[in-house]
């Protein structure tokens, strides 16, 4: 009995001195191995008389367990230790930057493109395109044209010539389309009225200085029903820019003008506020021309097959280039052609900004970095 | 169009202010750009009494006077030979600014004489071009009292006159749109008629009735060309910019302006025979006043000579035939021109003039004989001289247009109510003559619109009368949820962009013209049209674009220049492979260069390499929805690339795009050091996946057996195309095998010279129950067979 005693607080001691994982199963190994000294104490069971066998296996038995446990806290312990240490070890600096990822950039036009189709697309409009070199047909004569009309002479126009080999000739000549109402046309000629349509796309014109490029971008747009009238065109148009701008209260003005395929025709402005230094679109004294509009003439209708008598709409074309340069405060047109990158990164839209009017124009897609 | 304040009220009886007439025009649709008010510019200036008129002691045409203010008897240097005792001008303070120097006064020193102001003329004052001497006021003009009160300013109108106000290009149309608007009342246009006392000794031929349907000559003998423009004509026709140059070619200039009406005045004796009006010859010469020598065709206009062509009519006039000084005899011409002919000519040999400007928009054809009556009393008041009888050929015979306009239209058309009384009004008040035929008015267009052909432009007549601002705006309706905006080939456009930026890349939008000499090695294979522009604006944007590298490298190379080495850029746009329309194809394209970043701690930046290009071309055909797990590539890119770092990705004969590592010279023609990766997919190639029948996704089927990876390495000829090696593997079998990933190229050590390893993972996926040892070994030696037969390779020892 004391004996067992003995051997117990001597094995404790044991493994309450293991220092290490190793130490602690040496230990074991030294007690509850084949030859352990727990083990060996067993095998004397079998030759015990039978009280005292029982006695003592049951002493044992307790014995074996308390050994065990102890075991096991000490092994948890020593383990707590060792992943203590790693954990100290493997400390590392998380202020490090980390790895170097890009964020492209959507370009500003691409982006005002999308923030126009999400406007007139909650108004019911369909976007469609054509093509960038156009014929003369399209382009002019079927927007009520001719070849002597002096709004022809007005735009200055790339000619490319309709054969490669042969000497240039005007009137056969196509050009690069001076504007996307030729996609008007294009429209008329394949689609029966009601007709809702924008058209988008890059336009041309021999013009280059400080506040014109050869190559710019409009949105064009054209609505042909029985009803429309030039009350419906300004309730359109203002309900674009307020969205456009994102402004509730923009005040608009519409002004006489001359367009040869619109009749009547009306240049819309808007409300600004200019200082030395800025140019704040909404109330102030100035006004900002925006847009060109008007009732679509007969002769246009005409030209796309559609009978003036029972149809009736308007159109409009906006200048894309001019709407980003206004709404996000890009101050030369110039720029937004030469791919720079600094330009790009600041005046740019991040990769997962899309445009709805669900979600935002812009802005929604988190931080540019 | 320019215009003074007070030449409109010369047509136009108003007592409305400067404001309110700026205001009306723009709201009528007469634009006003500009309007210039010299008073403004006169604030400190006063009117101020000269006293004590003493010469200069030092000078011998200096003066010094006391300028009397009522408030103030300063000391004054004046170097004016008008100035008087007692007579009253304006007097510039020290501290003010003189318009005419733009600087401001300071108190000066004139031969040592203080001067403590300045007594002005017109010019210093940029009220007229009198400098002279100083402005002369009545004698009971009060003194002490601004500037701007008592002198006589005419503020400048500069308004941008659309095409088809051809009558707006002179006063008297702008002052009728005023009068029809309600801004005061047109005066009645007072022109004398003179009947001429004598035969003009030339006379009039013309040839050519239809270009030129009314011709009045007229000569005029014994004019005085030296004398001086009269002030108040100099002084309009400076203030819209026009040079007074003599007598005669002011007053032509002067009724261009006032009534929109050229005319044009021959010296006579330069004039050898009668004037031909017709048709040039083929190759006739003709030097005009541009002193620019043109050669005609045969649908030109000349009035002609003995001696040819002696001006280009309706256009400009001959050097030759011109007055000058010394003209003492005249020819006036005041003809009509038919807009088309003097369009084509105009357009043709690339003359501009304010003569053609109107003739090729409209000219009143009922103003042939009012402009030559005009012009000679303006002639013999002036010049004075003696005028022959008018002669006419041709006539002024004018079938009006006729349209008409149902009221009710204005409703349903325009959106606001107008009364038929109403719309006749402002008609009338337009020179419409109007009468009702049922429930239409029908409305005659006067001589000088030409642009009034249907009911929309009446309607546009009378709502820009009452202003666009009476019709209040109503919002679009529409009966059911809007439709989808964009198609699908519209939409994937955006999501391609997206697709793309996200990869790090910078989207730039570049001209669709390029340089010739740079998109020459641009070209496609098959390619033979070059589309290039007839009169570029400059010698490097000479073409249609055959690609977007060109415009792409130039960026990059504007970025290295700047010392931005790492350029990621890509642009979505047409190219141009043909010159008639719709010979272009929407590309997404996009160039690497540099590093994929700067360097950084962890080590990850590297040079890109044509696998950017190729991941970044994969990524935009599946951006587009293509179909890409069919994707074949092949090594045939364009010889732009480089040919051993490049290839195509193709849906059989379908190309979808270009990728790989940019030839050398290419990247040496745009001065870029280092290799360019890049890469062109053709959006317009890219099949769009059907329509699906239903939305709904095919049952997901997971197997209940795990899936076992083995890897094998195969030694095969360096030739053999990794892709080919995959696909056999895949192809092994079609039931059990369901990945296939390279994961090692090896050449050298333990491997034969022009062979190389490949090593491939492939994933074998049980179906109805595991696989036995003997099913994994039967499936590995399919594939080792497969790949031997595609291959001609074998296991690596």
């Amino acid at each position: 009995m004391e004996d067992m005693n003995l051997l117990e607080s001597e094995i404790m001691a044991q493994i309450a001195g293991a220092s290490d994982l190793k130490h602690l199963d040496d230990v074991r190994v030294a007690v509850l191995g084949k030859k352990g000294v727990l083990t060996e104490k067993m095998k004397t069971l079998g030759q015990m008389e039978e009280h005292l066998r029982i006695e003592t296996a049951k002493k044992l038995n307790t014995l074996k367990n308390k050994i065990e446990e102890a075991f096991g806290a000490k092994k948890s312990a020593l383990e707590d230790a060792a992943l203590n240490t790693r954990l100290q070890e493997e400390k590392i600096d998380v202020t490090l930057p980390v790895r170097p990822e890009v964020q492209g950039r959507i370009h500003p036009v691409s982006k005002i493109f999308e923030e126009v189709f999400a406007i007139f697309g909650a108004l019911g409009f369909e976007v469609a395109e054509g093509p960038d070199i156009e014929d003369q047909f399209h382009n002019f004569n079927a927007l009520n044209m001719p070849l002597n009309h002096p709004a022809r002479q007005m735009q200055d126009t790339f000619y490319i010539a309709s054969k490669q080999s042969e000497p240039f000739d005007m009137e056969s000549a196509y050009v690069a389309r001076t504007h996307t109402s030729g996609i008007q046309i294009r429209t008329m000629e394949n689609k029966k009225p009601p007709i809702r349509i924008i058209a988008p796309g890059r336009t041309y014109r021999s013009d280059m200085d400080a506040t014109h490029t050869p190559m710019f971008h409009q949105v064009e747009g054209l609505v042909v029903d029985k009803t429309t009238t030039f009350a419906e065109l300004k309730g359109c148009l203002s309900d674009f820019v307020k969205a456009f701008f994102e402004l509730d209260n923009i005040p608009v003005r519409y002004r006489p003008s001359y367009f040869p395929f619109t009749e009547p025709s009306a240049e819309m402005d808007i409300g600004c506020l200019k200082t030395k230094t800025e140019l704040k679109i909404g109330a102030g004294d100035d006004w900002l021309e925006i847009l060109g509009c008007g009732m679509v003439h007969p002769n246009v209708l005409r030209a796309g097959g559609i009978d003036p008598d029972e149809y009736q709409g308007f159109a409009f074309g906006v200048g894309i280039d001019r709407l980003a340069m206004l709404k996000y405060g890009i101050p030369d047109l110039r720029t937004f052609f030469e791919s720079d990158l600094r330009w790009l990164k600041h005046y740019g839209f991040a990769p997962l900004d899309f445009s709805s009017l669900t979600g935002g124009l812009n802005g929604n897609g988190g931080s540019l970095r | 169009m320019k215009l003074t304040l007070s030449w409109l009220k010369s047509h136009l009886d108003t007592t409305a202010d400067l404001k309110t007439i700026v205001n009306t025009l723009t709201k009528i649709g007469l634009e006003v750009e500009d309007v210039y008010n010299p008073a403004e510019n006169l604030k400190g200036f006063m009117t101020a009494r000269a006293e004590n008129v003493v010469m200069h002691p030092d000078s011998d045409h200096l003066h010094v006077l006391t300028a009397n203010t009522g408030s103030e008897k300063l000391q004054v240097v004046c170097g004016a030979p008008n100035v008087q005792e007692g007579m009253v001008g304006i007097f510039a303070p020290v501290g003010v600014n003189i318009p005419c120097y733009n600087e401001i006064l300071k108190v000066g020193k004139i031969r040592g004489v203080e001067s403590f102001g300045m007594m002005c003329s017109e010019k210093e004052l940029c009220i007229g071009e009198d400098h002279t001497g100083i402005i002369e006021l009545p004698k009971d003009t009060p003194i002490g009292v601004p500037a701007a009160q008592v002198l006589n300013i005419d503020p400048v109108i500069e308004i941008s006159i659309t095409p088809n106000r051809a009558e707006c290009l002179g006063v008297r149309g702008i002052a009728r749109d005023l009068a029809a608007a309600g801004i005061g009342r047109l005066k009645p246009l007072n022109i004398q008629k003179t009947e001429g006392t004598f035969e003009s000794p030339i006379k009039v031929h013309v040839q050519c009735l239809n270009e030129c349907p009314t011709y009045v000559g007229r000569y005029i003998k014994n004019v005085n060309n030296k004398v001086q423009t009269p002030k108040w004509m100099k002084d309009r026709l400076t203030a819209i910019g026009l040079r007074s140059i003599s007598p005669l070619v002011d007053i032509t200039n002067y009724i261009n302006y006032d009534l929109a009406r050229p005319l044009h005045v021959f010296d006579a004796d330069k004039i050898k025979g009668d004037i031909l009006v017709r048709m040039c010859h083929e190759g006739e010469h003709f030097v005009a006043l541009d002193e620019k020598e043109y050669e005609l065709d045969a649908l030109s206009l000349g009035i002609c000579d003995d001696e040819g062509v002696e001006c280009l009519g309706g256009i400009m006039g001959g050097l030759s035939k011109g007055c000058s000084e010394d003209t003492t005899n005249v020819f006036l011409e005041c003809a009509l021109f038919k807009p088309e002919c003097i369009a084509r000519t105009g357009r043709k040999f690339a003359i501009e003039s304010d003569s053609r400007y109107r003739y090729e928009r409209w000219v009143d054809p009922k103003s042939n004989i009012l402009g030559s009556d005009y012009a000679t009393e303006l002639i013999l008041e002036i010049c004075g001289g003696e005028a022959s009888y008018q002669m006419i050929e041709g006539n002024e015979d004018f079938k009006p247009q006729v349209a008409y306009i149902r009221p009710s239209r204005m409703k349903s058309f325009v959106g606001v109510d107008v009364r038929a009384e109403k719309i006749v009004e402002i008609l009338k008040n337009l020179g419409f003559e109007t009468s009702f035929e049922g429930d239409k008015i029908k409305a005659i267009s006067p001589s000088w619109r030409g642009d009034i052909a249907c009911e929309q432009d009446l309607i546009e007549e009378v709502v820009r009368i009452i202003g666009l601002d009476e019709i209040e705006p109503q919002s679009m309706t529409y009966d059911n949820l809007p439709k989808q905006t964009l198609t699908p080939s519209q939409m994937r456009v955006v999501t391609v962009r997206h697709e793309l930026a996200s990869r790090g890349m910078f989207e730039t939008v570049t001209f669709s013209f390029t340089s010739s000499k740079l998109a020459d090695m641009f070209h496609k294979i098959g390619q033979t049209d070059t589309v290039l522009i007839e009169k570029p604006i400059s010698a490097d944007l000479d073409e249609m674009r055959p690609s977007l590298l060109p415009n792409l490298l130039l960026g990059a190379q504007n970025n290295v220049a700047r010392g931005f080495y790492n350029v990621s850029l890509f642009e979505v746009g047409p190219e141009f492979y043909g010159r008639e329309p719709k010979a272009q194809r929407t590309v997404a394209a996009g160039i690497r260069l540099g590093l994929t970043a700067d360097k950084d701690w962890a080590k990850t930046s590297r040079a890109f390499d044509v696998f950017d290009a190729k991941a970044d071309a994969l990524a935009a055909i599946a951006a587009a929805c293509g179909p890409i797990d069919n994707v074949q590539i092949t090594t045939d890119a364009p010889a732009y690339y480089h040919g051993g770092r490049s290839g195509a990705l193709r849906l059989g004969k379908n190309v979808l795009a270009y990728f790989g590592e940019l030839h050398p010279n290419v990247a040496k023609k745009f001065s870029i050091k280092g290799r360019v990766m890049a890469f062109e997919v053709y959006l317009d190639n890219v099949p769009l996946p059907r329509e699906a029948k239903s939305k709904t996704r095919k049952k997901l089927e997971l197997s209940a057996f795990q899936s076992v990876a083995k890897d094998f390495a195969f030694v095969v000829d360096k030739s053999i195309a990794a892709a080919n090696l995959i696909a056999a593997a895949k192809n092994a079998d079609r039931n059990f095998i369901t990945d296939v990933r390279l994961f090692d190229v090896f050449e050298g050590e333990n491997v034969p010279q022009g062979k190389k390893s490949i090593a491939i993972t492939v994933v074998f996926q049980p179906k109805e129950q595991t696989f036995t040892e003997k099913d994994i070994e039967n499936l590995m030696n399919k594939v080792i067979v497969s790949v031997a037969k595609a291959t001609n390779g074998s296991l690596r020892a």
